[in-house]
């Protein structure tokens, strides 16, 4: 893992991807331009028990070994402004608070704003008050350790978790101004407009053609021209005409892993979205299959706004544009990735980012 | 680490090695050996059960119509028998035994019996002629026997009626007149005769069968619409005069045909009549049976190898598309296995698009797990009712309550006759299908159930709706799934008999349920069944040591339907299989 970062902080050199914004941290303006989020530095606006500044909080299930000072200070990151606080003890006892939001979130063109988001799965909630948006056009990053409620938050983007019966929601979410909970969305007509792709390859038994064409099928498009030219362009974006060009007709399942999730990838962009979300898209494939999703999702930024849900801080760091740190259900820090995993405001995300923790 | 847990280690070594000491070094457990044997042996116990049976089945079932040599006995009393082995015994005569014997013989019969310490071997003879002795088989003592012989033109003659007959050629009578009297001339002119006689007859049954059934139809037609003009106009109406007079022109026509036929039928039969066979018996009973009884004339003993061969496959072939006759224990069953077929395939397209259906909305549509678990137990608990109980419900739903329906909305001319209201191949497979519509369900449930949930979230987030992604994903994965409920559907269809004794299965149908008359499909007929008939073999004929063969012959072809039906499906499966091939999410 550590050639694998070194590799790809060396790519990120030679690319001379700079942080996005690196005057916000010191700015850290007070204004909240976009409604609904808040832009704020504050980050407790309640009584919080008084920690030590230098230990961590500690949190349960986690294990002594993690907290071993010799993995306490990975190289190329300054040296740490960050606020050092009681926060992961403050989510777990329940207790309200705002999240740490950069200003340069506010300046991006949203294109699904979520406001004051919450999810009960039964009567256990899932979501807490999540409120942020997803640039329109950028690939926006979902980090924060397992069942934090990231992909809980993707799915609810094109109402995946209307399957789930025990699901509520409270808040609301929009898709380009429009809200996506209203009761006259057409559920079917939402999904249209956003593609998916999922942790797990999942071709249909059927043959590669037809899997990419499968949301045109879906409307009843029959001209084999429009299919045809679909395919190929779709396959095209997605990187797989060239290897399977010969074998359209030839079953989708008998593909590799990494291909099937770019023919997955290729079927969701068939529909042409306006939002495409990733849920995990690399976390079944080897690192060179991964190269070449990170790849394309480079190629797509501008094409398509994206949201990418990922256990590997890496690959967040890598392929993101904006970073949100999400810990049990609450957004914890949103801002350019650079920000997050150079300059985070919060020592609760730095410690996330730099691996002392999750 | 705190000082309690440093304690702790020295006790567990302790405790472990102890342990282990105590168990041994080679545990009989450890290794599983016993629990492969264990495992083994139920598998060779069950496979021993299949494969005896089937074993069984086959051998017998070969072997029935294989012919043996005629063997003529010579008896100590006097007199001889003729007629085919059927089985030989080992067994201890009683002192009663001997008393049938003139008592001059019963001494060195004893004498040779106490020689042997006291067994005697007993031979079952198949000796026919029913119409003389009263009996079709005979049992005769090693002791009551002085000689065996295969004479070279003993015959055996099948025949319409009266079972098989045993004897010798005497002459062929033509008008009562013999042509022929050595046994080879005789032959030789039988063979050149017989072929035509059979022509005969054939036209003779055809002329009864389809001439004479289309004009039946013709005045019943006649008959219905004068009834019907009657019911909805009442009598002596001008519709029903209108319809009366047609009648009359339809009967009368009738009966100018049916004069017609008979004339011709009774033209083939004079002709056919000419030519007899005149036989002796091993006793020197004289018979003459008349050319148009007989079906065939075997001279077991002259014939070589390729004339028994011969004579099995057309004993085959006559098994597999002939009637049955004498009541069922000869002849063939061609209408069992038309009956058995043909139901099992409505049966199987009513079946599986119902538990299907049923399968889907329980597990794709179905919201309360209350109720779903609930129909689920009732679904199991279906499948373990007794299958009469379904012939019963079938009797009194479908016959009586759906078919009575019928008959009174639309048949109300042909009453009292039931056409509905009464056991039918429509009712029997409405009644199997409900008997196996809980395995289709629960095997469909499974098939779909191992659909993988990511298929259906990758389909919905395209934008499909449910029903798009149940048609387009979910069935097509299931679908090897449901074939295989569709493949356990039919083997049980196919073998039931029970139910269907009360629905729609009989001894013999006059007709098939699928045939040359207008409407071609008749669901309303009743039917003969595979299943049925070997019951009926088994159990009903009066010849059951003649209709044991044919059990098992029976049996092994409603096994080979079965199978047959079996491995279509799983061909069909297999492929649809290939079509998944790499499916490894």
């Amino acid at each position: 893992m550590d050639e694998h970062l070194a590799e790809q902080q060396t790519r990120r050199a030679r690319e001379g991807r700079a942080p996005d914004d690196p005057s916000s941290l010191k700015t850290m303006p007070q204004a909240a331009s976009s409604p609904g989020l808040s832009a704020t530095e504050e980050i407790r606006t309640m009584e919080m028990r008084p920690v030590k500044t230098t230990a961590r909080a500690p949190l349960a299930g986690m294990r002594p070994s993690d907290a071993s000072p010799a993995s306490s200070q990975p190289q190329g990151i300054p040296q740490s402004n960050a606020r050092t606080s009681g926060l992961f003890e403050a989510i777990q006892r329940g207790t309200p608070f705002q999240a740490a939001v950069h200003d340069a979130v506010g300046r991006e063109k949203p294109i699904v704003e979520v406001e004051r988001f919450n999810l009960w799965y039964g009567k256990a909630q899932a979501l807490h008050d999540v409120s942020m948006i997803c640039p329109a056009g950028k690939v926006t990053a979902l980090i924060g350790p397992s069942g934090c409620g990231k992909s809980t938050l993707l799915r609810c983007v094109n109402r995946m978790n209307d399957l789930i019966d025990s699901v509520r929601i409270g808040g609301r979410m929009r898709l380009a101004g429009q809200d996506i909970y209203e009761r006259a969305v057409d559920v079917i007509e939402l999904r249209k407009r956003i593609g998916m792709v999922f942790q797990r390859p999942n071709p249909f038994p059927m043959s590669i053609f037809e899997n990419v064409v499968y949301p045109l099928r879906i409307d009843g498009e029959r001209d084999r021209q429009v299919l045809e030219e679909t395919c190929e362009a779709s396959l095209q974006s997605a990187g797989l005409w060239e290897e399977v060009k010969d074998r359209l007709e030839s079953n989708a399942l008998a593909l590799s892993g990494g291909q099937q999730q770019r023919l997955c990838i290729a079927r969701a962009i068939a529909a042409d979205p306006e939002v495409l979300l990733l849920d995990e898209p690399c976390s079944a494939l080897d690192p060179i299959a991964t190269g070449r999703i990170e790849e394309l999702i480079h190629e797509f930024k501008g094409g398509y706004s994206i949201l990418i849900v990922t256990h590997n801080m890496q690959q967040a760091s890598r392929v993101s544009d904006f970073t949100a740190f999400m810990y049990l259900g609450r957004l914890v820090e949103f801002g350019a990735t650079d920000e997050i995993f150079l300059q985070p405001r919060l020592k609760e995300t730095e410690d996330y980012v730099t691996g002392r923790f999750g | 680490m705190s000082p309690e847990i440093a304690v702790a280690p020295a006790a567990t070594v302790r405790r472990t090695r102890r342990r282990q000491r105590a168990r041994g070094p080679v545990s009989l457990m450890a290794q599983g050996t016993p629990l492969v044997w264990l495992t083994a042996g139920g598998l060779v116990l069950c496979l021993c059960m299949v494969l005896g049976l089937l074993g069984l089945v086959a051998w017998e079932g070969v072997r029935t119509f294989r012919q043996g040599p005629l063997v003529l006995l010579h008896l100590r009393a006097g007199g001889a028998a003729l007629g085919e082995v059927a089985s030989v015994e080992d067994y201890r005569p009683e002192a009663h035994a001997f008393e049938a014997l003139p008592p001059e013989l019963r001494a060195t019969a004893e004498q040779e019996v106490r020689a042997r310490g006291g067994h005697a071997t007993r031979t079952l003879l198949r000796t026919g002629n029913y119409e003389l002795t009263n009996e079709h088989y005979r049992s005769f003592n090693d002791f009551e026997i002085v000689g065996e012989e295969r004479p070279e033109w003993a015959l055996l003659i099948e025949r319409l009626s009266w079972g098989r007959f045993y004897g010798f050629p005497r002459a062929l009578l033509v008008d009562g007149r013999p042509e022929a009297s050595e046994p080879e001339q005789v032959w030789e002119r039988f063979r050149r005769e017989f072929p035509r006689v059979e022509d005969r007859r054939a036209e003779r049954q055809r002329i009864e069968k389809d001439e004479n059934g289309a004009l039946n139809a013709r005045i019943e037609r006649a008959r219905l619409a004068l009834r019907e003009a009657e019911l909805e106009y009442g009598q002596a109406s001008p519709e029903w005069r209108a319809e009366e007079q047609s009648f009359h022109v339809v009967e009368r026509e009738a009966g100018e045909e049916a004069a017609r036929l008979r004339e011709r039928t009774g033209e083939l039969e004079r002709e056919n009549a000419r030519y007899e066979l005149e036989l002796v018996t091993a006793d020197g009973v004289e018979k003459r049976i008349p050319l148009a009884e007989i079906v065939r004339v075997v001279p077991a003993n002259h014939l070589g190898f390729a004339g028994r061969v011969g004579l099995y496959l057309s004993r085959w072939r006559e098994f597999l598309l002939e009637d049955p006759r004498a009541a069922n224990s000869e002849g063939g069953v061609f209408p069992a296995m038309f009956g058995t077929v043909t139901m099992t395939l409505l049966m199987t397209l009513v079946v599986v698009p119902i538990g299907v259906l049923a399968a889907l909305y329980l597990r794709e549509y179905a919201k309360s797990r209350w109720i779903v678990g609930a129909v689920r137990i009732a679904i199991n608990n279906l499948a373990g009712v007794p299958s009469i109980v379904y012939g019963v419900f079938g009797l009194g739903f479908f016959c009586h309550l759906v078919g009575g329906s019928i008959d009174d909305t639309f048949f109300r001319a042909r009453l009292p006759a039931p056409t509905f209201n009464t056991g039918g191949i429509m009712w029997a497979s409405l009644t199997l299908a409900l008997l196996t519509l809980p395995v289709v369900i629960v095997a469909t449930e499974e098939a779909l159930a191992a659909v993988p949930n990511s298929m259906r979230e990758g389909s919905f987030a395209c934008g499909a709706s449910k029903w798009q992604t149940i048609r387009r994903i979910v069935l097509p994965r299931a679908l090897p799934g449901i074939t295989t409920g569709m493949i356990l559907a039919m083997a049980r269809g196919a073998g039931e008999v029970a139910p269907l004794m009360l629905v729609g299965a009989v001894k013999l149908a006059p007709a098939l349920p699928v045939d040359g008359t207008f409407p071609f499909v008749h669901p309303e007929r009743s039917f003969m069944h595979l299943g049925f008939h070997i019951y009926d073999l088994g159990f009903q004929a009066q010849n059951s040591e003649a209709a044991k063969p044919m059990v098992f012959t029976t049996t092994m072809l409603l096994i080979a339907i079965v199978v047959t039906l079996n491995l279509t499906a799983i061909a069909v499966r297999a492929r649809l299989h290939r079509r998944f091939k790499g499916s490894h999410i």
